[in-house]
């Protein structure tokens, strides 16, 4: 079987999720990966060093400014045929461009998968994770988007080789009109070892100075429930959850976050979770492996300071 | 302009879903129903649009078993001004959704069409992206904010790194993300003037689209759960765990 994997990047840098992305197809057969950009060269350098990456498809034009589904989508679809299966990430961009290739193929899209159980049958998480069903697509190509924390990142390995592909056509529906990225020295979010995650327990926007300390100590990513972000203390793109970022770090410490579903959704599969809640109550403690009964405001400046010393 | 809004009945989110024994899917006799709460920031941006005399007609549809059309009247309530059922057994795929709204879109004729940008029980995050790609328009998901402009409409969306702003050519598909908007409450007057707002029930068949499923279930079960772990008396405690058991720090 021939795959085909997209791979996110921004003009320099690929995206995590794309190696966790690899190790699912690579169950499903010979790994192809498609760089689309105004410029992707290096992405498409950095793609051929991924292990079980037999060819890297690289297609540069400026209609591909700003990742155009409709363009993306376009292109995809005048190599789709040679292809059984379809994947990309189930990133911001994954879920943007996928479904659409689908509807062109005429084929019912498996959403985030995060088991490959045979290269037509997939398990994929439904009501927030809590239902985890087992799908088998009768497609004739499986166009795929995969949960990048159920998978191990794949390893490296000497380059292969890279082919240009033609561009598609630029369909000229839509615009970029410029982004409005995060800028942050701390790891992102999908890629963090360690994440220190606030909730509405913070109360202020200053007040995640003190989770920051803590991240900063732990060389963490830092996260927020939706109550925190709703609250205008973190931008959106910090939100961890169900309609948020999904995140399996070795270690996340919830902060004056409640515990509920939604949240969990995003963080429960973590190795190590710990929790410091001044509620004994709290449902977040039902997926802690560790859980502090403490005023938020006592144990965290206590914790940076006993990891300084 | 006219807008189209897609609405679907799902299970309240903050029922806790319990997987039936089974394992052929998830319990839902007796259980609260809802409006998913993405279509509801959709149906709350079109009555705002409406208001602001941007739009002049909003037509909401779902897909579904007959009770959906409660969540159409609740739609109607919060200021829709008609219901189209699409009558069709639980669990059409978004394929075969999108397939069905496009054949409505081809009567009613809308410059706007909004919808969640994901179900909170499928999490599928399809459907609006499928809408657009079959009618040739083009589609801005997970949208924080959007402005009509003549034949054109600035949006923002919510991206994995940060915000994204694209002008997009009408008619387009829009997805709305949880920061679009608050969705009002429904007041009893309005739910008894939406009761009066006309509702069509359609078949599939009539729309000429074949609903058959492209995916089979073939179980569903609970998530592994996680080995219960222990209370920690301070902080110091904590790091000593953390050091010396999870080995983590
Ligand atoms: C459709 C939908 C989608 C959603 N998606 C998401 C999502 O993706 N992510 C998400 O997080 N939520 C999501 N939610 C919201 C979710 O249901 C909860 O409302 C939210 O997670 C609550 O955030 P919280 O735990 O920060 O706030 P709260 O539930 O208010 O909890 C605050 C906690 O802080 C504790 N606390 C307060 N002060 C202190 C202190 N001084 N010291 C210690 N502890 C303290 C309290 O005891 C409490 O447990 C969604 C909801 C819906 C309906
Ligand atoms: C446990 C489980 C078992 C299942 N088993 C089966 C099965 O055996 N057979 C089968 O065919 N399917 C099955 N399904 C699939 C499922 O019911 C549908 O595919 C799913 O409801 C559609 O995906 P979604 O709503 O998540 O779409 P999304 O793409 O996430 O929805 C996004 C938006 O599209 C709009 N929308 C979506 N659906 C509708 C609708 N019906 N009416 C109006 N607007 C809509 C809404 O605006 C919504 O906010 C199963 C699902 C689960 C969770």
């Amino acid at each position: 079987m021939a795959v085909l994997v997209i791979a996110e990047h921004d003009g320099r840098q690929l995206k995590p999720g794309f190696t966790n992305t690899v190790t699912a197809a690579a169950k499903l057969g010979e790994v192809t990966a498609l760089v689309v950009g105004k410029e992707g060269a290096d992405a498409a350098q950095a793609v051929a060093k991924v292990a079980g990456v037999k060819k890297v498809l690289l297609s540069e034009a400026p209609h591909y400014e700003g990742s155009s589904a409709e363009n993306i989508a376009a292109l995809v679809l005048t190599i789709a045929e040679q292809y059984s299966h379809l994947l990309a990430a189930a990133s911001s961009y994954g879920k943007n461009i996928m479904p659409r290739v689908a509807a062109l193929l005429d084929v019912q899209q498996v959403s985030e998968i995060s088991a490959v159980e045979s290269t037509d049958t997939f398990v994929r998480p439904t009501y927030a994770g809590n239902a985890m069903a087992t799908v088998q697509s009768s497609d004739r190509i499986k166009v795929i988007t995969v949960r990048a924390t159920a998978f191990d990142p794949a390893g490296e390995q000497a380059a292969a080789p890279i082919e240009k592909l033609a561009p598609g056509p630029d369909v000229g529906l839509s615009k970029f009109k410029g982004a409005e990225l995060s800028k942050s020295e701390r790891p992102e979010l999908t890629a963090a070892r360690i994440i220190v995650s606030g909730g509405r327990g913070m109360g202020s926007a200053d007040n995640f100075k003190i989770l920051e300390a803590l991240a900063d100590k732990l060389g963490a990513a830092v996260g927020a429930s939706r109550a925190a972000v709703d609250s205008g203390f973190m931008p959106n793109e910090y939100q961890v959850g169900q309609t948020g970022k999904i995140v399996a770090p070795d270690l996340y410490i919830a902060v004056g976050i409640s515990g509920a579903i939604q949240h969990l959704a995003g963080m429960k599969d973590s190795k190590v979770i710990v929790a410091i809640n001044k509620d004994a109550e709290a449902p977040i403690f039902s997926v802690a492996s560790y859980w502090l009964v403490d005023d938020l405001f006592k144990a965290v400046p206590e914790l940076t300071k006993e990891l300084s010393s | 302009m006219k807008v189209l809004v897609t609405v679907k009945r799902v299970i309240d989110p903050y029922v806790k879903v319990r997987v039936k024994s089974d394992g052929s899917g998830v319990e839902t006799a007796n259980i609260k129903m809802t409006m998913n709460p993405f279509c509801e920031i959709a149906v709350e941006q079109a009555v705002r649009m409406k208001e602001a005399g941007i739009v002049t007609e909003i037509v909401v549809v779902s897909v579904g078993v007959p009770q959906s059309q409660e969540t159409l009247r609740t739609a109607m309530a919060m200021g829709a001004d008609r219901g189209i059922l699409v009558d069709a057994p639980a669990g059409v795929e978004p394929l075969a959704v999108a397939k069905l709204v496009k054949a409505i879109i081809e009567k009613e004729k809308p410059q706007l069409v909004i919808t969640g940008k994901q179900a909170i029980d499928d999490d599928s995050n399809q459907t609006g992206q499928m809408i657009a790609a079959l009618m040739g328009w083009p589609q801005a998901t997970f949208i924080s904010n959007v402005t009509v402009n003549g034949d054109s409409a600035e949006v923002t969306r919510e991206i994995d790194g940060g915000l994204e702003k694209l002008t997009i050519k009408l008619p387009a598909v829009v997805t709305s993300d949880l920061r679009l908007n608050e969705p009002r409450y429904v007041t009893l007057p309005n739910i008894m003037k939406a009761k009066k707002k006309p509702l069509e029930v359609l078949k599939p068949e009539a729309l000429g689209v074949d609903v058959t499923p492209r995916l089979k279930t073939l179980k569903v079960q609970e998530p592994p759960s996680r080995s219960a772990g222990v209370k920690v008396a301070d902080v110091k405690e904590l790091i000593a765990k953390l050091k010396n058991e999870a080995r983590i720090i």
